[in-house]
């Protein structure tokens, strides 16, 4: 089989198959990275644009090395010196790129939807990099990678696997929760109530309302950042208060027998969802996600563009 | 005797023993050539040059005493064709743990035709370093180059038509040896 769809704007509505066959791409890429010559001829003479409307370091600069190492040509767009400031629009803005020759979009916006908004307005594949708090993909690739490699095993049946925090503006929380359902993990989000969406139960998730019980019964936890530039009103008391029901204290791992792997979107305050003792946690994978994102957007960019 | 979807077997051009006894006679070539095989490293080109590169190594060392470097190339990411192929090819992972650089390395694939492929590895080859010299070795060459890329050691040259195809099976994949001459149905 091969992958048949010109653009990722999402995991959700991804069979188990097309994602596994994203992640055996993704662990062959890998090898790339770990040469001496990190560079293939495969994506000579395409094109990638990086439209980023929302600040990113990791994302923008992990798509500009995954594209580098395919030998194509990635050019970034920044939103803050552009003509959007003139008051261009999106879909404007990203035609006009397209008719410059480009053959993928790797596309971050604001508002959800924005990624499908311009897969069916551009003849180019088109990436989604986060839109809002839809999706975001790649991440959610990265991570089921990460697993994979961390807890050995190929598909994920049966590996549980706890998400807390911000559930409501993370866009991070719904690609890891399509995911992780897709390849047959359990799935508990856990978070103070104001930041767990109402019947996220039909994804297919459990909820509960404190840390310390999930942790201690999951194989990994994914820790996510409080997205306080997405909350309108604070949703809870104090980032102190949030610090002690929800986030990680090396005191909670210490207490335990069995620990999770430990992962991270990034980037991290040290502080609020972990303790900063948590850094030197022996089963502690954020850089291996690190790594695997470029692998990961190396798979996918072979995939929708190789061809 | 079974082949791939949508081939018919037309004869056979090697059974098990003659296989053996071909690969047999290429380690030696290789050993005779190079007066030895201690400075070699013999990498296979995926999906069965690997296997015959691991089956010369085993040789190696029954004819010389020696563990030759092995290692595996997946040429997927180096093919000039990626635009013109119906289905996308599925990445595998390329494994060259010997360093390259001022080393002989034997390359080996299973069936030479248009020369592409090994091209194609020789470009993937030079991305790990500057070995000092490259050999090529196939069991099976069916004529029709399109590049000039000549094979050093050739288990047996086989004259085929365009039309035709040559299969290698091995048991490692195929759970049997043999090299047939196929047709595709239809």
């Amino acid at each position: 089989m091969g992958f048949g769809r010109k653009d990722l704007v999402g995991l959700e509505g991804l069979s188990k198959d097309e994602i596994l066959y994203i992640l055996e791409s993704a662990d062959s890429m890998k090898e790339i990275l770990e040469r001496d010559i990190k560079k293939v001829p495969t994506l000579r003479g395409k094109v990638v644009a990086n439209l980023f409307f929302e600040p990113s370091t990791r994302t923008r600069t992990s798509f500009e090395l995954a594209g580098k190492y395919l030998s194509a040509d990635v050019i970034n767009f920044s939103s803050s010196s552009s003509s959007t400031t003139k008051g261009e629009t999106l879909k404007d803005t990203a035609l006009n790129i397209e008719a410059m020759g480009v053959d993928g979009v790797v596309v971050r916006h604001r508002a959800s939807g924005a990624a499908h908004y311009l897969a069916k307005n551009l003849k180019a594949s088109v990436i989604n990099a986060g839109d809002g708090t839809h999706e975001h993909p790649t991440q959610g690739l990265l991570d089921l990678l990460t697993l994979r490699e961390a807890l050995k095993t190929k598909d994920l049946n049966g590996v549980h696997v706890a998400i807390a925090g911000d559930i409501t503006h993370s866009r991070v929380a719904r690609s890891d929760i399509w995911g992780l359902r897709a390849l047959g993990a359990e799935v508990t989000v856990a978070g103070p109530p104001t930041m767990i969406p109402p019947f996220i139960e039909r994804l297919g998730v459990r909820v509960v309302p404190s840390i310390d019980r999930v942790v201690k019964e999951a194989d990994a936890v994914i820790m996510l950042r409080i997205q306080l530039e997405r909350q309108a009103s604070p949703l809870f008391p104090s980032l102190r208060e949030y610090s002690r029901l929800f986030g990680l204290s090396a005191g909670l791992i210490e207490s335990m027998e069995e620990t999770p792997f430990l992962m991270h979107p990034g980037p991290v305050n040290w502080g609020v969802e972990l303790s900063p003792a948590m850094q030197g946690y022996p089963k502690n994978c954020i850089l291996q996600q690190v790594t695997s994102g470029v692998a990961v957007r190396m798979a996918v960019l072979y995939l929708l563009l190789g061809r | 005797m079974k082949l791939p979807e949508g081939y018919v077997l037309k004869r056979f051009i090697m059974r098990e023993d003659r296989m053996e006894r071909v690969i047999s006679r290429m380690a030696y070539e290789v050993a005779e050539r190079n007066k030895g095989v201690s400075d070699l490293c013999v990498i296979g080109i995926k999906r069965r040059g690997d296997v015959l590169a691991g089956r010369l190594v085993e040789k190696f060392k029954e004819i010389e005493g020696e563990d030759v470097p092995l290692g595996s190339l997946d040429i997927t990411l180096y093919r000039d064709d990626l635009s013109l192929l119906e289905e996308q090819p599925v990445v595998q992972r390329t494994e060259i743990r010997c360093p390259v650089t001022n080393r002989k390395i034997l390359l080996v694939d299973d069936v030479i035709f248009t020369g592409r492929t090994v091209r194609a590895a020789l470009d993937a080859i030079t991305d790990f370093g500057r070995p000092r010299l490259i050999q090529l070795a196939v069991l099976i060459d069916r004529g029709h180059r399109e590049l000039p890329i000549h094979p050093d050691y050739v288990g047996r040259t086989v004259p085929t038509s365009i039309q035709e195809d040559v299969l290698v099976l091995l048991k490692e994949v195929d759970g049997e040896d043999a090299v047939v001459l196929a047709g595709r149905e239809g």
